[in-house]
């Protein structure tokens, strides 16, 4: 194993590669666009080693880094990586580049803040995932919003700052009452902010049981899960096409993901107790949700409803405690993260040339444009969980631990198969298919190398990962087998 | 009665700066009127001979001199050593400003080296006299600042509002004091403190004593209800003045309130305590809220500095903690003071940054005053449209940056003390608080500009303004510096006693 610390690199070079983005100024746009590519691929090939050299054996933390950094709270630099978040690394990184080549010619104006905001909000997001100092992990999960804020309401559509603001906001909301949380943890655990102390810390159940919400409200809103999941809608529509696909890839990971680092570990015994209530809520997301999909006139407004149905079905996998859950959960994370973010990738590719997000603005698109209708519809299939795409996988694996759970669960998860195809293919239908609709449709150009080159890799990702999971799931199955055992077992 | 020498050398600094003002003052009756640079350069030398001196005879005793009425320790000497880069730092900001209102004159550096010495006198108070003294020779000198521009009726309106409540404010802290002194026959804070601990004193008068002073040292800070004055003030002085009073007086007003309550009150804490978290409350929640409804950036940051002091009082009343405390008392003391001087000094920072930023907008004949002025700055200026930014969301509290330590570190001193449903109240409000300051960055960075003229700031106002932007941004990276400074000048000023 090599001695650099990788773990460093994948947060700060991307960060410091963002700075000299920023330094190359907007004047220099033809240096500054290949500079942040250059700069977006090297920080995935540094996240490279992290899965190439990690040891599937172990649930332990890999590629651990320890400093301190303010000795006076006892917080630490503290560093590492699991079978659960080293995927999510990986992924961040990855997207990272496709979304500097999506924004290559659409953005014109000030290019180089918007690839520096790019550039550094991944970086932020891979400290998210690889902090094990719960000071770390919060400064980074808040810093997070600042780039967002700042790509909507900049870069955003007509209704830009609205979305930028209830963006902002609504996520502060839950990470304010997080950050009371983790300063009472501190005091419990005896000064100390290092989250695998507080993994063992004996909690009573009442005070479990406030953590939890505290954690509930910060991860819900991020997921976002029903009935807090109002910005999400507004923020997607409003974002340029790389915020929406960060934001759908990666950023709502971040709060399930949280769901596993806090709130099922810390608090194990108040996440059993209140496991109908997450059920409930996951169930709402994943069939109310489905049917309001059902009904969006907007073509990103539909995407971001799936999103947040197929979130419903990670928290779904999350609380119903078996091993299938738990890893079809983070299979379909990582599933949604490349499947949306193609979806909103093609989106933005219509939205480029006609400016419309509007569904009754489209039709017949597959007259002049076929190799972007193919992978459209692709893509749209993956979206409602095809068979061979890896949206099938995570699906499948949840229902059947939902199933194992108790059969109506999974009976009423089963239903987003149905809405799920029927949502996605019905707006297909109609963007794609049938004579052409008008003028525009007609004068509309397929896609050039660079998109081309974009969508395909990701339909790379998503036919690999459909028709082989093992290299995903391998990872993960040590550290998901501990997180179970540790939450069966009573804490107080 | 014999007369005793007091030992001159603890307050060297203090009888420096009060020489230099009165060179000052000649220097620029000789001058004239073509050398106004001479008053600016003599105060700028003699705040770096104050750090100079202070650094010197610091030596980390505590040593008291002037019969116990003054006390150098290493609280004092950290405040201050803080309190003349901060006045320096101010002067800079201001001196474009003064000179294209031709508000340059001497008597603007005399008044502002008094005012410091009124807050070294503040910082340095070990008696309730000398408390009354530098606070009253600060007042004074605020009072004449904000109306140094006689021809304008807001700043004179401004000026009398202040002098007005302030008096009253004097008037009740005062009185206060001559209840404490009729209830234990001292004025010594620490002869004070020690009658007040062991039950000296009729109880009825001293907490009676106690509410004045407390309402007293409120206005000072401007906490809610003791506010009304800290809006129309900020607005309606020259920017410049505003800037000076949005930032180092704080940091005395901190002292005094340090020194006041913890050493000679702190045989009445739960009373205290009480008083204070009712204080810190209204002033988040009224701070936060009024300060959304406002459309002139200098009234918006009035409302904002209401709210920060009250986040900062919030340290102050987690030191001694409840039944339900989780730290022992020496420890979670320590903790809380250092971490209410943490947020004190990390809002200094942010405030003069923030007022630095809306003097560097104005410009002869123009007065950026409305958050619509900062329009478009991304387009105008990048750079300092991004240092804004900076200042803006460390003010709301988001990390990297030093507002987010401030607040954590408050946060959890009241987390400790047990009070976690204030701690609670105190992110929901400022949750609130974001509101306005991302409208800031939003005027900036989302809207077009509508005014294109160039900034015109000279060199020097551009680099500090930048520096005050990046260490802003550093210390939120790296705040265990300031943070082992901050307890070791709460220690040197708790071991003391």
């Amino acid at each position: 194993m090599s001695g650099l610390p990788l773990l460093s690199l994948a947060i700060w070079l991307p960060i410091v590669g963002g700075l000299l983005v920023l330094a190359t100024g907007d004047r220099n746009a033809k240096l500054v666009r290949p500079l942040a590519l250059a700069l977006a691929v090297a920080g995935f090939l540094v996240t490279l080693p992290l899965y190439i050299g990690f040891d599937t054996t172990t649930s332990a933390m890999q590629f651990t880094e320890l400093r301190w950094w303010i000795p006076r709270f006892s917080i630490e630099y503290r560093l590492g990586v699991d079978g659960i978040s080293v995927l999510f690394i990986l992924l961040n990184s990855f997207i990272t580049p496709l979304v500097v080549l999506a924004g290559w010619k659409v953005i014109e104006e000030k290019v180089a803040q918007y690839m520096a905001a790019f550039l550094i909000m991944s970086g932020l997001m891979n400290g998210i995932f690889s902090a094990l100092d719960a000071v770390l992990f919060y400064v980074f999960f808040e810093a997070s919003l600042i780039p967002m804020y700042i790509i909507i309401g900049v870069w955003g559509g007509p209704n830009r700052v609205y979305a930028a603001f209830k963006f902002f906001l609504y996520t502060l909301l839950g990470s304010l009452l997080m950050l009371v949380a983790l300063i009472w943890l501190f005091f419990q655990s005896d000064f100390s902010f290092n989250l695998l102390d507080w993994h063992a810390l004996p909690i009573p159940l009442s005070a479990q049981i406030y953590l939890f919400l505290a954690f509930l409200v910060a991860f819900a809103v991020k997921v976002p899960m029903w009935p807090v999941h109002t910005w999400l809608p507004d923020a997607h529509v409003e974002a340029p096409t790389g915020g929406s696909v960060v934001l759908a890839a990666i950023m709502l990971k971040l709060g399930a993901y949280g769901f596993l680092r806090f709130s099922l570990p810390i608090a194990p015994d108040a996440s059993r107790e209140l496991a109908w209530l997450m059920i409930a809520l996951s169930l709402i997301a994943v069939v109310y949700i489905g049917f309001v999909a059902l009904v969006q006139s907007d073509m990103k407004k539909l995407i971001a409803y799936s999103s947040i149905s197929h979130m419903g079905f990670v928290t779904l996998g999350f609380f119903i405690f078996n091993t299938l859950g738990v890893e079809g959960a983070l299979v379909q994370m990582i599933s949604h993260g490349f499947v949306s973010g193609a979806m909103f990738l093609c989106v933005g590719v219509l939205y480029d040339r006609m400016h419309s997000r509007k569904i009754a603005d489209y039709g017949g698109v597959v007259h002049t444009m076929p190799k972007f209708v193919a992978f459209m519809v692709f893509f749209a299939m993956a979206n409602s969980g095809l068979p061979a795409t890896s949206g099938f996988v995570g699906e499948f694996m949840v229902i059947l631990g939902s199933v194992q759970y108790s059969f109506w669960i999974g009976f009423i998860a089963a239903i987003t198969l149905i809405l799920g195809a029927a949502y996605n293919l019905w707006m297909v239908k109609r963007v794609a298919f049938g004579a052409v609709a008008n003028r525009h449709v007609a004068e509309l150009a397929d896609i050039n190398t660079r998109e081309f080159v974009v969508l395909g890799i990701l339909a790379l990702c998503v036919l690999g990962m459909g028709l082989y999971p093992l290299p995903f799931t391998d990872v993960m199955h040590a550290s998901v087998d501990n997180l179970l055992k540790h939450v069966a077992v009573p804490k107080f | 009665m014999n007369f005793v020498m007091p030992d001159l050398y603890p307050a060297s600094a203090e009888i420096f700066i009060l020489l230099m003002a009165c060179v000052v003052l000649l220097a620029d009756l000789f001058a004239g009127k073509g050398r106004r640079w001479l008053a600016y350069l003599l105060a700028q030398l003699t705040l770096v001979g104050c750090f100079v001196i202070t650094v010197l005879t610091r030596d980390g005793q505590n040593v008291t001199t002037f019969s116990n009425m003054f006390v150098s320790d290493m609280l004092a000497d950290f405040l201050k050593l803080v309190l003349y880069p901060a006045v320096a730092v101010m002067l800079v900001y201001s001196r474009e400003y003064l000179a294209a209102r031709k508000l340059d004159r001497g008597e603007f550096y005399v008044l502002v080296l008094f005012a410091t010495l009124g807050m070294m006198v503040m910082i340095s108070a070990n008696h309730f006299l000398s408390v009354y003294l530098g606070l009253e020779l600060l007042a004074l000198s605020l009072y004449a600042l904000v109306a140094i521009d006689r021809d304008s009726a807001r700043a004179t309106e401004a000026a009398m509002k202040y002098f007005v409540l302030g008096a009253m404010a004097s008037g009740l802290l005062l009185y206060g004091m001559s209840m404490v002194y009729g209830a234990v026959g001292s004025l010594d804070l620490f002869e004070v403190g020690q009658r007040v601990a062991t039950g000296g004193g009729d109880r009825a008068v001293l907490v009676f004593g106690l509410v004045f002073i407390v309402s007293g040292l409120a206005f000072k800070l401007g906490v809610v209800p003791f506010h009304m004055w800290i809006p129309d003030v900020y607005h309606g002085a020259p920017t410049a003045v505003t800037l000076f009073i949005g930032s180092a007086p704080k940091l005395a007003a901190f002292a005094i309130t340090l020194r006041m309550l913890v050493i000679g009150l702190n045989g009445l804490a739960e009373h205290w305590q009480t008083m204070l978290m009712f204080l810190a409350a209204l002033s988040i929640a009224l701070g936060n809220l009024a300060a959304i409804a406002q459309t002139n950036i200098k009234r918006m940051l009035a409302y904002s500095a209401i709210s920060h002091m009250g986040f900062m009082l919030l340290g102050l009343l987690s030191g001694l903690t409840g039944p339900e405390g989780m730290l022992d008392q020496t420890f979670a003391a320590l903790n809380a003071y250092s971490s209410a001087m943490f947020y004190a000094i990390a809002y200094v920072l942010m405030s003069l940054g923030a007022f630095g930023m809306v003097l560097l907008l104005s410009r002869a004949g123009f007065e950026a005053e409305n958050i619509e002025d900062f329009k478009g700055l991304n387009k105008r200026s990048p750079w300092f449209a991004a240092m804004m930014m900076i200042l803006m969301f460390s003010m709301a509290g988001v990390p990297f940056f030093v507002g987010f330590f401030a607040k954590f570190a408050v946060l959890q001193a009241v987390v400790a003390a047990g009070h976690v449903w204030l701690a609670v109240f105190a992110v929901l409000f400022s949750l609130i608080g974001a509101f306005y300051y991302l409208r800031v960055v939003k005027v900036m960075y989302f809207d077009a500009p509508t005014d294109m003229a160039p900034l015109e700031a000279p060199p020097d106002m551009r680099i500090l303004l930048s520096l005050n932007g990046i260490a802003v941004a550093l210390l939120g990276l790296l705040p265990g510096g300031v943070f082992d400074y901050a307890i070791f000048a709460t220690y040197g000023f708790i071991a003391g006693y």
